[in-house]
């Protein structure tokens, strides 16, 4: 076997099988999670609740990249690409043809289906670090393609895009942020439940299947090709969506929003959240979003070298990610109760 | 046209009444969310991560700038309390400081943040709620724009009055030339070039021979310089950044083109660009300058030089002295102390841009003498004028007047 061919081997065992079960909260905490979610706007600043909007974009992202590596097991670098396609897609609707905003998140949805789909195809051929690689080629094109001449017109080139936030409707009695953030919430949601039935489902099923072993997953008849490509559609579509709602959250859309950077905080998200467990995506989101602020203020000049300390901390104390210490917080609470 | 001018009277009339009522009630205090009787919070928005890092030291300057105030006394008997975040760069992380910064830690303004993606993105907010984005730390052209966003205002000079001075010069003492241009395909390249083309007006089309664009991710731009070479131009006009500045500077000495060279003020550092391209191939390069180099001689002696060095060895002594960065910083946070100090005791979100647009014929110590800090209710530009330097042995020699252009957004 040669040195690359191990690495492959290595990179598929990266992903550890999840049981289907393990990748989701019991009914009774993912119901005080939701009453906590609701209830919390109520209580704090618009800043705060601007930022727990980009909690849950940021938490739908990453929920999309585990179904693409924790479900089917294909890794990818190239997230930020969809987002991008996402956010411009809202952001071109929006202001050059009026579309209105919740419109756009499904044509997002569709558009980076099929974007995603299509990518998925040249993609089958390739596995572990080559298609890692390959997703980083398209992540790392996507902010040049943003500022193509012909584009121009649309995309506004490198100066970008100003979004016009919406009011909430029905003369509700509540600030923007606010109403944005509820609708966030119901769009989450909505796509959890759905990730959650598509796992659990017969492709669910499949996608693991190839994740654990492509070869036998082939002989027992499941469609590796169309399942794979499947898999990165669903996650691009999703993916899609997310940027949507960042741009209509953050106002703005430009090519350098979305750079690689993008790109690999949504992976490292992923794996502090745990890989392969759904409700690990907040907490992942929340790494990306809270951790570096905490880093700036212990240094400013050394914010980088501090974030690299406490990830380099989370991956060494706990490498399966949020899902390691639920499960921990379980056991002791089954170990109190016996007592 | 007189319709425009007999609002801009009434309006003139208007600020007039408004600045005389305001004398009148100087004795008694006025403040807005972030001044009180003993601090005014300022925010500011850098990049200390990131791709654009280097920028960082900007932020850390003036930091240490408003420390040397504080420990002086402050303004008017209050203490700034400079409030500096991290965007690394990245739009939407912008979005949410400038948003903490307002609505969290309730700054009177925002001051000097850096990047004009960063300042695009925090733009529309700023201006919806009328909180200043005050001395944005970039050349774009559009932050001179009074009329759609009047809490918004730039500092530096725009990257399009520089090319168009030097296409006031070319067309006075180089009517017949063919300039080829190399330029950075993205909004700073694009914004020198529409200067260039506006201040060359209807000989543009004429006088420019080609327009030849690079991408940053390129290794080298060699073969855009051998291209430029074929089409027998006598102006070269480079647009570039420091690392491509260099390269091409180098190529033209290699391959032995020797047009007159034009070298955007962007990449005029003599440490960072010249040195590394080689002084050789560097000799009788023009370029603009508006601050006064640190690394030349000739300021050895000067008042505003010593005072700055004094200042750099006493409150930020791990800074870098000659880098760019830091002078910007200096002299921009000089440029602040004076619109609060006219602000006096009035701490409103409004006359503070009121202050800032009636700057009149402010000096900054690091500016070259005769650059002079002018504001207006139309003119939010407050540097628009430069002076042309030639490369000469290992430094640049300032010659000719100081030329100024005004470009609006």
């Amino acid at each position: 076997m040669s040195a690359a061919e191990e690495v492959v081997a290595e990179g598929h065992q990266a992903v550890a099988a999840v049981p289907k079960r393990g990748m989701t909260l019991g009914t009774g905490t993912s119901l005080v999670v939701l009453a906590a979610l609701l209830i919390m706007p109520i209580f704090v600043k618009n800043f705060i609740i601007f930022q727990m909007t980009m909690l849950l974009i940021y938490g739908l992202a990453v929920l999309a990249l585990n179904i693409l590596t924790g479900g089917s097991g294909q890794f990818s670098l190239g997230q930020s690409a969809f987002y991008a396609v996402g956010a411009y897609t809202t952001a071109v609707l929006m202001e050059h043809f009026n579309v209105n905003y919740a419109l756009t998140l499904p044509i997002a949805g569709v558009v980076c289906f099929a974007f995603g789909f299509l990518f998925g195809q040249p993609a089958l051929r390739l596995s572990g670090v080559y298609l890692a690689l390959a997703t980083f080629a398209l992540a790392t094109a996507m902010p040049q393609l943003l500022k193509l001449n012909f584009l121009e017109h649309w995309t506004g080139g490198v100066q970008g895009l100003v979004v016009t936030k919406p009011d909430a409707p029905f003369g509700l009695p509540m600030s923007q942020d606010m109403w944005l953030y509820y609708f966030t919430l119901v769009v989450v949601i909505a796509i959890y439940i759905f990730a959650v039935n598509l796992l659990r489902s017969r492709s669910g099923r499949a996608f693991m299947a190839i994740r654990d072993n492509e070869i036998a997953a082939s002989a027992m008849g499941v469609d590796v090709a169309l399942y794979k490509t499947l898999a990165f559609g669903v996650s691009a579509a999703i993916t899609g969506i997310a940027g949507s709602l960042g741009a209509i959250a953050v106002q703005f859309v430009a090519p350098d929003s979305y750079t690689i950077t993008l790109a690999i905080s949504l992976f490292l998200g992923m794996v502090v959240g745990g890989v392969g467990w759904l409700p690990g995506s907040i907490v992942g989101a929340a790494f990306i979003i809270f951790v570096p602020n905490i880093a700036e203020g212990i240094s400013k000049g050394l914010s980088g070298a501090v974030f690299g300390v406490l990830l380099f901390l989370v991956i060494y104390l706990v490498p399966h990610g949020a899902r390691q210490v639920a499960i921990l917080g379980q056991k002791l609470a089954g170990k109190l109760r016996k007592n | 046209m007189s319709a425009v001018t007999g609002k801009l009277a009434a309006a003139s009339l208007a600020l007039a009444l408004v600045a005389a009522s305001t004398s009148i009630a100087s004795a008694q205090k006025k403040y807005d969310t972030g001044a009180t009787d003993t601090e005014i919070k300022i925010g500011n928005i850098m990049p200390y991560s990131g791709p654009a890092s280097a920028y960082g030291i900007i932020g850390r300057t003036e930091a240490a700038y408003f420390k040397k105030i504080n420990e002086e006394g402050g303004i008017n008997g209050r203490k700034i309390n400079f409030i500096s975040y991290d965007d690394a760069y990245s739009p939407p992380k912008a979005v949410e400081q400038a948003r903490k910064l307002v609505e969290s830690d309730e700054v009177l303004f925002v001051f000097n943040s850096l990047g004009t993606p960063s300042n695009s993105a925090i733009q529309k907010y700023m201006n919806a709620k009328k909180v200043p984005q005050l001395f944005v730390a970039t050349g774009a052209t559009k932050w001179n724009d009074p009329q759609n966003f009047p809490w918004t205002m730039g500092w530096q000079p725009s990257y399009q009055s520089e090319t168009q001075i030097y296409a006031k010069w070319l067309l006075k003492n180089k009517p017949d030339a063919k300039i080829a241009v190399l330029f950075q395909n993205d909004d700073y390249g694009k914004d020198y070039l529409k200067g260039l083309k506006d201040g060359l007006g209807s000989k543009a089309a004429s006088m420019i021979v080609m327009e030849e664009s690079y991408e940053t991710s390129e290794p080298t731009i060699d073969n855009h310089i051998i291209k430029l070479k074929a089409t027998g131009a006598d102006v070269f006009m480079n647009i570039t950044t420091p690392k491509f500045a260099a390269q091409a500077i180098k190529k033209n000495g290699e391959i032995g083109w020797k047009p007159l060279h034009f070298l955007n003020n962007v990449s005029a550092s003599v440490g960072s660009v010249i040195k590394p391209a080689g002084f050789d191939a560097a000799q009788d390069v023009v370029s603009a300058a508006y601050l006064k180099d640190t690394t030349d001689k000739q300021w050895d002696n000067d008042p505003g030089m010593k005072a700055y060095v004094e200042f750099m060895t006493k409150y930020f002594p791990e800074g870098d002295k000659t880098d760019n960065g830091t002078v910007v910083g200096y002299s921009v946070a000089q440029t602040l102390v004076q619109v609060l100090k006219q602000c006096g005791d009035d701490l409103t979100r409004a006359n503070v841009m009121k202050q800032a647009a009636s700057l009149k014929d402010f000096r900054a110590e690091m500016l070259l003498p005769g650059i002079k800090i002018n504001t207006g209710p139309t003119d939010f530009a407050p540097i628009s004028s430069l002076q042309l330097q030639r490369f000469k042995g290992e430094r640049w020699e300032l010659f000719g007047d100081v030329i100024s252009a005004d470009a609006g957004g």
